[in-house]
């Protein structure tokens, strides 16, 4: 686990690199940041995604598009993405603020920044998985716990359960917060992992900073059944005043924050 | 193998619009094992039940959620697959437009919606059932084409022409059951070439959907009193056939119907021509008036709108008398 987190060390500092980096704009730091342990896992262990043209490739649909720098950050780390990561964001580039498919950028396969329509759309895609018998791909869809709000997520979610899509893994970013403050003041979600079992999926909750934790979870058999895994994350996680601030959901990050993020980071475990 | 005999045509426009989809699903399913059909809830209503039955692994019913039937239909195109997916056109259109957007506008993925009973052919069932809305609505959206056929045979051939292109598509579906027919025998149909269905000199009606029969029907009208028109069915609204708009600016007037909001459906996008080009005739818009009236059967509301025959063909008139006095 130990190059796991090397390599987690590394996107949260892309992270920050792209944020500083997109200068007055801001950026998404605080759902990019608690994202940064599950894109590692996934893309440095668990995707098959060597050859993008395959079609036993893995799919992954972050419908919190928002989390992008975490998703373009854990390609570049594993030579999934040519992109400078610089460009982020930047007039013209090729890695805007939410994933697109206008730039023909080989692995990002869906357009999200609308959400709660990632799910309906994996569900599409592990059916299609299924018509064409390919049992060597897996839909990986990645949500955030605010955008668990929005009712089309349980429409998808009981159609996941009903078609009985066992090529479905839903990971929720459970980080708390939303853009208007604490998602349990703002519109409380209850137990996430009770709510998708009573869905139908097979479910559990997971420390959602640990590898070791997270790669265990999407280890985890669920024949006929969708599976969620719900990771306890916390947004801005590894910048002491990203942490737990709302502010931080799109802000931007000034020179001096950025050395002191980096500092935090360099430090960390 | 679909035979476009008199016989069958006819038999067609009895079935309704949702009945000849249903004979065209089964049609095209049987030349692409690859097309599969989806619906929220109204398998029988969708004129499915046959596709369901025969062809149970090519078929979906997503449960009462329109958002997810488009969204589930896109990740399927997105695999290969050509989704059609069917409901009541005021929700398959209105209540997912955030979905078709992303999904077709957006990802430009080839999913084919058909909207079922749109205009007011359900307008017993109140405004909620109306769909007077949806070409404004999708016309915005870049990618998707929007087809409103004429009558039953030409919803057949819209189908199986939606199955065969690689781009997202709005079927627009309008009339009742015992649809009158506007085609006899069969003809040639190709998605974005209008079809001048009656030649003449004087006016010009460019009508889409259910108003196409209601039109040629005013035209014959119009000819009694010595008004010669043309009359064209502009069964394509996006892309729209320009050249087909400019062929009707040697007449005096040009009208356009349709069994949608005067707003946003094919009087504007036939006004977007005109308005650019210096020889152009006036245009009236003929459709429905920017209200929601109050529930009842369809050839009542078509009263109420004012857009039966001989209220199209009195407006035309009142309209040609002013220009030509």
């Amino acid at each position: 686990m130990n190059d796991l987190r090397i390599i987690s060390k590394r996107i949260r500092k892309d992270i920050l690199l792209m944020g500083l980096n997109t200068g007055n704009q801001g950026s998404h730091l605080g759902g990019s940041l608690s994202l940064v342990e599950i894109m590692a896992v996934l893309y440095a262990r668990v995707l098959n995604l060597e050859d993008f043209n395959s079609e036993s490739r893995d799919r992954v649909i972050l419908s919190k598009g928002h989390g992008v720098m975490a998703q373009y950050a854990a390609m570049k780390e594993n030579n999934l993405l040519k992109e400078d990561l610089l460009t982020f964001k930047q007039d013209g580039s090729k890695l805007p603020a939410h994933p697109s498919l206008l730039h023909n950028l080989p692995g990002i396969e869906f357009a999200t920044g609308s959400l709660g329509q990632g799910l309906s759309l994996g569900v599409g895609v592990a059916l299609g998985l299924k018509r064409n018998n390919n049992d060597k791909s897996k839909v990986y869809v990645v949500l955030g716990d605010g955008e668990c709000n929005e009712g089309s997520v349980w429409e998808a979610a009981m159609s996941a359960a009903h078609y009985k899509l066992d090529n479905l893994i839903v990971i929720v970013d459970k980080n708390g917060l939303q853009y208007d403050g604490k998602t349990d003041d703002v519109m409380s979600m209850g137990l996430l992992d009770k709510k998708f079992m009573a869905f139908g999926f097979k479910a559990v909750s997971v420390d959602g900073h640990n590898e070791e934790e997270i790669l265990n979870a999407l280890n985890i058999a669920h024949d006929n059944q969708p599976m969620a895994i719900i990771a306890n994350t916390i947004k801005g996680k590894g910048v002491s005043f990203i942490e737990n601030d709302k502010t931080w959901h799109n802000k931007r990050l000034t020179k001096e924050q950025y050395e002191q993020a980096i500092a935090e980071v360099e430090l960390e475990r | 193998m679909i035979d476009y005999t008199p016989i069958n045509m006819k038999i067609w426009s009895r079935l309704g619009s949702s009945g000849a989809y249903g004979i065209a699903a089964v049609e095209v399913v049987q030349n692409n094992p690859n097309i599969v059909f989806l619906t929220a809830d109204v398998c029988s209503f969708s004129g499915l039940d046959r596709l369901s039955e025969n062809y149970p692994k090519n078929f979906y019913n997503v449960g009462i959620s329109e958002q997810n039937l488009i969204g589930i239909a896109a990740g399927l195109a997105k695999e290969g697959f050509i989704p059609f997916v069917s409901t009541y056109a005021a929700f398959d259109s209105l209540r997912a437009a955030d979905q078709i957007k992303v999904n077709m506008g957006y990802m430009n993925l080839p999913v084919k919606i058909v909207g079922l009973t749109s205009g007011l052919s359900v307008g017993i069932l109140g405004p909620t059932h109306f769909c007077n809305e949806d070409i404004a609505l999708i016309r915005s959206l870049p990618n998707i084409i929007i087809i409103s056929p004429a009558d039953c045979t030409e919803t057949i051939k819209a189908t199986i022409a939606s199955a065969k292109i690689n781009a997202p598509v709005y079927l627009r579906l309008t009339g009742g059951i015992n649809n009158p027919p506007v085609y006899k025998s069969d003809y040639d149909f190709e998605i974005g070439k209008a079809i001048t269905i009656k030649d003449g000199n004087d006016i010009a009606i460019i009508a889409t959907g259910s108003m196409v029969f209601n039109s040629l029907s005013a035209a014959k009208l119009l000819e009694e009193e010595g008004i010669s028109v043309k009359v064209v069915n502009m069964h394509t609204i996006k892309p729209l056939d320009v050249d087909a708009v400019r062929e009707c600016f040697n007449t005096k007037l040009i009208i356009t119907v349709e069994e949608h909001s005067v707003y946003g459906g094919l009087g504007s996008a036939v006004s977007e021509v005109v308005a650019m080009s210096p020889n152009s005739p006036p245009q009236r818009i003929l459709g429905l008036s920017d209200e929601y009236k109050a529930a009842g059967s369809y050839t009542y509301l078509i009263d109420q709108y004012e857009l039966n025959l001989n209220q199209i063909k009195e407006k035309i008139l009142k309209t040609y008398k002013e220009i030509t006095k």
